[in-house]
């Protein structure tokens, strides 16, 4: 196993002279998942707020501009407001399931964090299945919907619970495959080789044509694992009312609604990892200073969500037929004959490597 | 081998909508719609169709155009318009002519339909861009549309 633990070693070497070494490395664990939790709770509230935005600049409207400079902190006031309000629940649900089911989703999204490369040293769990590990977590959090909805005791939230499972299911294999089919470049599922590898050119250049078709197929998939228009068929406010999370209210809202936008961030994240070279920066014009690879991260990573807002403002919504139309017909054949390809052009030597 | 084409036409469907919602969000800053309503109230221009309460204007002479011909309260579906008049003696011609006391119109009655302003012969009533009508009393949305003292245009004849 060639784990390390790159930041965590940093305040483990720091805690060593204050407690002994085991004391030392569990509290470094603890002191690492509390600033990553912190960080994306507010990443997650600001990810909010920025779809609000883009999506009034899209409908030529304002957006949230009052709470705060530039209606900064309208989501945190939001946030605030469903801190205060009433948990409430149906008579005939199934409390232990309906109280577990947000948190499946919150801490699956959150664990899954844990293996970006935002630098070359913030990086708090670089694990050699880093890809495979990325696919697996992501998939837990459909177990957490299934559950919200079924325990909700309500027929809406039921649906909305199977659609989703139905989409997610189907969707998780072009997720899969597309990633596999840039793993055939680099060779390895660990991130950081993965980045290492695209320091002689970012992936869908050296892919070049399978590798933009890879990026297509997963960003249409990834919008789809994420359950946002155009593939919110677990949400359809206008059949559903609100799907899986009808009956959730407070915090156990803002829970599955935050889970929502730090998986849009996932799924960004996965992209700029896989297809964009994560931090390094463009003909590394900025390799001599380390820490600007979070900004390029960071830069990058917003490039795509920004995509996926523009996806969901612009495109009309998918019945659920259509929805398995195009996964089963279109999507899945496109991905196996791309894997094809990618993996002659490898063994041909036709990759682009500057 | 329709499986392709629906491939490209699906792409090229896609990448037109993306266009178009692009040149919108890269024009929004300027071309927003939205009103900060309270705080542009000084500049806040209604548009020229709009349909605030009805009112009728008077020229420079206190006169306004209305002949007290009662087609508006007929037209009106909920009585929001009553007219006392009267009869009088036309200086001009010495006939017995119509002329009205009151206009009385119940904004709170009102739907907004336009069919009074639509039914008025000689257009002595519009209306008015005007929308800030909320009141703590309701007797307020009660209004006399003629002023005091004020009389029929010469010359209208409906």
């Amino acid at each position: 196993m060639n784990i390390s633990l790159n930041i965590t070693e940093t305040i483990q070497e720091w805690l060593i002279g204050m407690m002994p070494e085991g004391a030392a490395s569990i509290v470094a664990m603890v002191a690492v998942a509390l600033i990553y939790l912190i960080i994306f709770a507010v990443a997650g509230l600001y990810l909010v707020l920025l779809e609000r935005r883009v999506a009034a600049w899209f409908q030529l409207r304002i957006g949230p501009n009052r709470v705060g400079p530039l209606g900064l902190l309208q989501t945190m006031a939001d946030a605030l407001k469903l801190v205060s309000k009433e948990l409430t629940g149906t008579i005939k649900a199934d409390k232990f399931l309906y109280n577990l089911a947000p948190y499946f989703v919150i801490v699956s999204s959150l664990m899954a964090l844990a293996v970006f490369p935002f630098t070359k040293e913030f990086q708090a769990f670089d694990i050699n299945i880093g890809i495979f590990f990325l696919i697996a977590i992501s998939s837990v959090g459909v177990i957490g919907i299934l559950l919200g909805g079924w325990s909700s005791n309500n027929k809406f939230a039921l649906i909305g619970a199977m659609r989703s499972g139905v989409q997610t299911i189907s969707y998780e294999l072009s997720v899969g495959l597309s990633l596999l089919t840039m793993v055939v470049i680099t060779g390895s599922l660990q991130l950081s080789e993965i980045v290492e590898v695209q320091k002689q050119g970012w992936l869908i250049l050296q892919g070049h044509v399978p590798a933009i078709i890879a990026f297509m197929v997963y960003m249409i998939a990834g919008t789809a694992e994420t359950n946002r228009a155009p593939f919110d068929m677990v949400e359809a406010e206008s059949e559903l009312g609100a799907g899986f999370h009808t009956e959730y209210s407070g915090m156990k809202f803002a829970y599955f609604f935050l889970a929502e936008f730090i998986n849009m961030f996932i799924i960004a994240a996965v992209a700029t990892t896989v297809f964009f070279g994560a931090w390094l920066s463009p003909f590394g014009i900025t390799e001599s200073i380390p820490w600007l690879g979070a900004f390029w991260f960071l830069g990058k990573t917003l490039v795509l969500v920004f995509l996926m807002m523009w996806f969901r403002w612009t495109f009309p919504r998918l019945r659920v037929d259509q929805l398995l139309t195009l996964e089963w017909k279109y999507l899945l054949p496109i991905n196996l004959v791309n894997l094809v390809i990618m993996a002659i052009i490898v063994w041909l030597n036709l990759t682009i490597k500057f | 081998m329709s499986y392709f084409s629906n491939i490209y036409n699906g792409i090229k469907t896609l990448l037109t909508g993306m266009s178009v919602t692009g040149k919108y969000f890269l024009t929004s800053r300027k071309g927003a719609i939205t009103q900060q309503y309270p705080d542009n109230r000084d500049t806040l221009k209604m548009f020229e169709r709009f349909r605030g309460e009805v009112v009728m204007p008077h020229d420079e002479n206190n006169e306004h155009q209305c002949t007290g011909c009662q087609k508006c309260e007929l037209a009106c579906p909920n009585g929001s318009i009553e007219i006392i008049w009267d009869r009088g003696i036309d200086e001009t011609t010495g006939k017995k002519k119509k002329f009205i006391d009151k206009h009385i119109y119940h904004l709170g009655l009102c739907t907004m339909c336009g069919l009074c302003i639509e039914a008025c012969p000689t257009d002595a009533i519009v209306w008015a861009p005007n929308f800030e009508n909320s009141t703590y009393d309701r007797t307020q949305l009660t209004k006399v549309l003629n002023r005091p003292d004020s009389k029929v245009k010469a010359g209208i004849e409906d």
